[in-house]
């Protein structure tokens, strides 16, 4: 049977869809088209004077090297973020998943990071690693390692896909949590009595089975490193040290908003909504073929 | 912080509100914590309670950026405050925005206000005035960058002196280090403000061309000479056994001379309310070390801090306003008050003269040290101050490839040269939109 239903005439569908309709475009395609505007125009941060200036704010950042280099940084965080802030929330839903006693005060417990704002997170992150200050940091250096996110690009990226992976693992532990609930005991137990071990009721049971579940965490984590991580940046590193940790929207930000450059800003977040549209059409394309629902 | 400044406001609208009939409001957004938001309250207050006709009424913006931009997004939306307080590297944005801005000394002229620029410290006047002496924006607290010493550690590491110059402060360091101080020798907060703006002053050498901007937006960056290149690279040599230690950007890692970690450390004198707070040991402040070998080091120094601008577009009535609010912080009782509580600079001579005859300084010399450095010589062309556009993205710049260097990225020569054709990047950037 077919779930339509049947309206007579236009205008309560109209009306119906109007809210949603508003919010999106008042929300979304107005700032965006302003955005659009703005990247061809030459503006000073008053908006006293205005220039349109055409590609010149696009090709002036194809231009710089460090734009290319925030690029690369971009990809290298949001792998790591994307691989780690999955994986460990897979492992620790599996885990909560069972049958284990205070189940529900560990679970309640594994969400409470994704209530913090990204800026605290940054700061209680940046207090524990801190070279000199940080609690964590001095048994690093006391095992000889030389910890210095301050100088070393490397361990400052290490700082940051830590404290921006922590920040995301909890969204995707309840989605993964509930996916897990979804799947039918009687599956899993039929399963078990083919003779099938845990690890392998895992990969050939309940991992396909999540995989819907597993595809849309993963769309949603891309844009949350591309779009959402600029606060956890702006508080451990300030794009630092030597900008090697300055990704696209980091540099949204920074030069848009610290170094009132507005149209050059604009224009890279331009950029950036084109390279996150296509992103989600590739992973819609491609990944989504593999996802059994 | 806000909500306290609020019903603070709110509370003193309310005791007065009987006595003040067509009260004319003046809107004051600034950026001040702690006691600094207190003496802001305070300032307010007694202005208020001085006169009838007027009410100055203060919001707590945020940081120094923060406020900039809310200060700009309101003058976009059309309902600018009367006073924003800016920070100094902030300067050249707000000069380049003519129509928004009341310059000071027209404001004054136009109220009718008793004002004689020449009673001002021109080490703090000169950053916010043209180049013909005009005062553009209202100096209110101003700080230079000084050496903060923790003499128990050096007593204990046998350095009986307080280091003077560069190459003292590393031999004083190295004797730091062998004494038990194996994470930092020496080091320093605001790594621009510290190695390339103020270092460029105190040598008497050009941080860029036009008097460091002063003289026009078409400045150039000058900062790669073989002073600045000399000094990067003996940083660059300390720093691979931590004799030198970098401590970031901004002024996070001021602890690390609280916490006793770091004996000698470069950074603002306004840093003093939170030494006297925290520090457990005997502590005083220096002059910035130099090099002797350069010719005329030690110059003057540089303020840095903030001012109060003008925002244009308001009535006359509430410009006189303006003005005899700025008139009131000049007096020089005040000034000097403000100044031996606070440890802000004060702003006129006057204050700076009866502080000294009080005998004041001899009971704190750690006060007079920044005022010692910006007083040093008669100003020169390299060490008026700094007037770039985009400056808060030229500093990172900089601060990057600083960084850079520190890593062993790349050579001293190298970093610097990028540095300054990068910076010089965003000044074209910038001098396109002012035109």
């Amino acid at each position: 049977m077919e779930k339509r239903a049947h309206f007579s005439g236009w205008t309560l569908p109209l009306l119906l869809i109007l809210p949603q309709m508003a919010i999106t475009v008042i929300f979304f395609y107005w700032p965006a088209s302003q955005a659009i505007w703005q990247s061809f125009l030459r503006e000073d941060a008053f908006g006293l004077s205005s220039e349109f200036v055409g590609f010149e704010n696009y090709l002036a950042l194809f231009e710089q090297p460090e734009y290319y280099r925030a690029m690369v940084t971009t990809i290298i965080f949001s792998t790591l973020v994307a691989f780690f802030s999955l994986s460990v929330a897979l492992l620790l839903a599996t885990q909560a998943d069972k049958n284990i006693r205070g189940g529900h005060a560990f679970k309640t417990l594994l969400i409470w990071p994704y209530a913090v704002a990204p800026a605290i997170a940054g700061v209680l992150w940046i207090f524990m690693f801190h070279p000199t200050l940080g609690t964590l940091a001095r048994p690093i250096r006391a095992a000889g390692i030389d910890w210095n996110p301050m100088l070393n690009g490397n361990h400052a990226m290490i700082l940051l896909v830590l404290s921006a992976t922590w920040k995301h693992i909890s969204y995707n532990f309840l989605f993964f949590l509930a996916g897990l609930q979804a799947i039918p005991k009687s599956v899993i137990e039929a399963g078990a009595i083919d003779g099938a071990g845990p690890m392998r009721r895992f990969w050939t049971i309940v991992f396909p089975l999540l995989s819907p579940t597993t595809f849309f965490l993963l769309v949603v984590t891309v844009v949350y490193v591309f779009f959402e991580t600029f606060g956890i940046i702006d508080a451990v590193t300030g794009g630092g040290p030597a900008g090697q940790t300055t990704t696209l929207v980091y540099k949204v930000y920074a030069d848009g908003r610290l170094g009132g450059d507005l149209g050059g800003s604009a224009a890279q977040s331009v950029i950036l909504m084109v390279i996150v549209i296509a992103l989600t059409a590739i992973q819609f394309r491609y990944v989504e073929r593999k996802v059994q629902y | 912080m806000m909500k306290k400044s609020l019903l603070g406001a709110l509370a003193f609208g309310l005791a007065t509100s009987t006595s003040a009939f067509a009260q004319t409001e003046i809107q004051w957004w600034h950026a001040m914590t702690g006691a600094n938001n207190e003496v802001v309250n305070r300032l307010a207050e007694e202005f208020n309670n001085s006169q009838k006709d007027y009410k100055v009424v203060v919001s707590y913006k945020g940081q120094y950026a923060d406020t900039l931009n809310a200060g700009i997004a309101a003058f976009r939306a059309g309902n600018a405050p009367h006073i924003l307080q800016v920070f100094e590297v902030g300067t050249a944005t707000m000069m380049g925005a003519k129509g928004a801005v009341k310059p000071v000394y027209q404001l004054m002229a136009e109220a009718g206000e008793k004002f004689d620029p020449k009673a001002y410290l021109p080490a703090i006047t000169g950053y916010y005035s043209t180049a013909k002496g005009e005062m553009l924006s209202f100096p209110f607290n101003s700080s230079s960058m000084v050496m903060w010493i923790n003499r128990d550690e050096l007593k204990k590491a046998g350095v009986n002196e307080i280091p003077k110059t560069w190459p003292d402060v590393f031999a004083a360091a190295k004797k730091l280090k062998a004494a038990g101080h194996d994470t930092c020798g020496f080091s320093n907060a605001w790594a621009s403000w510290a190695h390339i703006e103020q270092f460029s002053a105190w040598h008497n050498v050009p941080m860029a061309t036009k008097a460091n901007g002063l003289d026009g937006f078409d400045t150039e960056m000058k900062f790669n000479s073989p002073v600045h290149v000399k000094h990067l690279q003996n940083l660059i040599d300390l720093q691979k056994d931590k004799t030198y230690d970098y401590s970031g950007r901004d002024s996070k890692s001021e602890g690390r001379f609280t916490s006793g970690e770091c004996a000698i450390f470069l950074t603002s004198s306004g840093f003093y309310g939170n030494v006297k707070a925290n520090a457990k040991f005997d502590f005083t402040s220096a002059p910035m070390p130099y090099y002797p070998d350069v010719q005329g080091a030690p110059q003057n120094s540089i303020i840095g801090g903030a001012s109060l601008w003008v925002m244009g577009g308001k009535s006359a009535n509430e410009y006189k306003g303006v003005a005899k609010f700025f008139a009131f912080l000049s007096d020089t009782d005040r000034q000097a008050k403000l100044h031996q509580e606070s440890g802000y600079l004060p702003i006129t001579k006057a204050a700076y003269e009866k502080t000294k005859a009080s005998g004041f300084y001899e009971k704190n010399p750690v006060l007079e040290t920044p005022l010692k450095e910006l007083t040093n010589k008669e100003p020169t062309e390299n060490s008026r101050g700094l007037r770039f556009g985009n400056m808060v993205q030229i500093r990172d710049v900089i601060s990057e490839e600083i960084e850079a260097a520190l890593a062993g990225q790349k050579p001293a020569k190298d970093a610097l040269d990028a540095a300054v054709s990068r910076s010089n990047q965003i000044l074209r950037q910038f001098e396109r939109t002012v035109r």
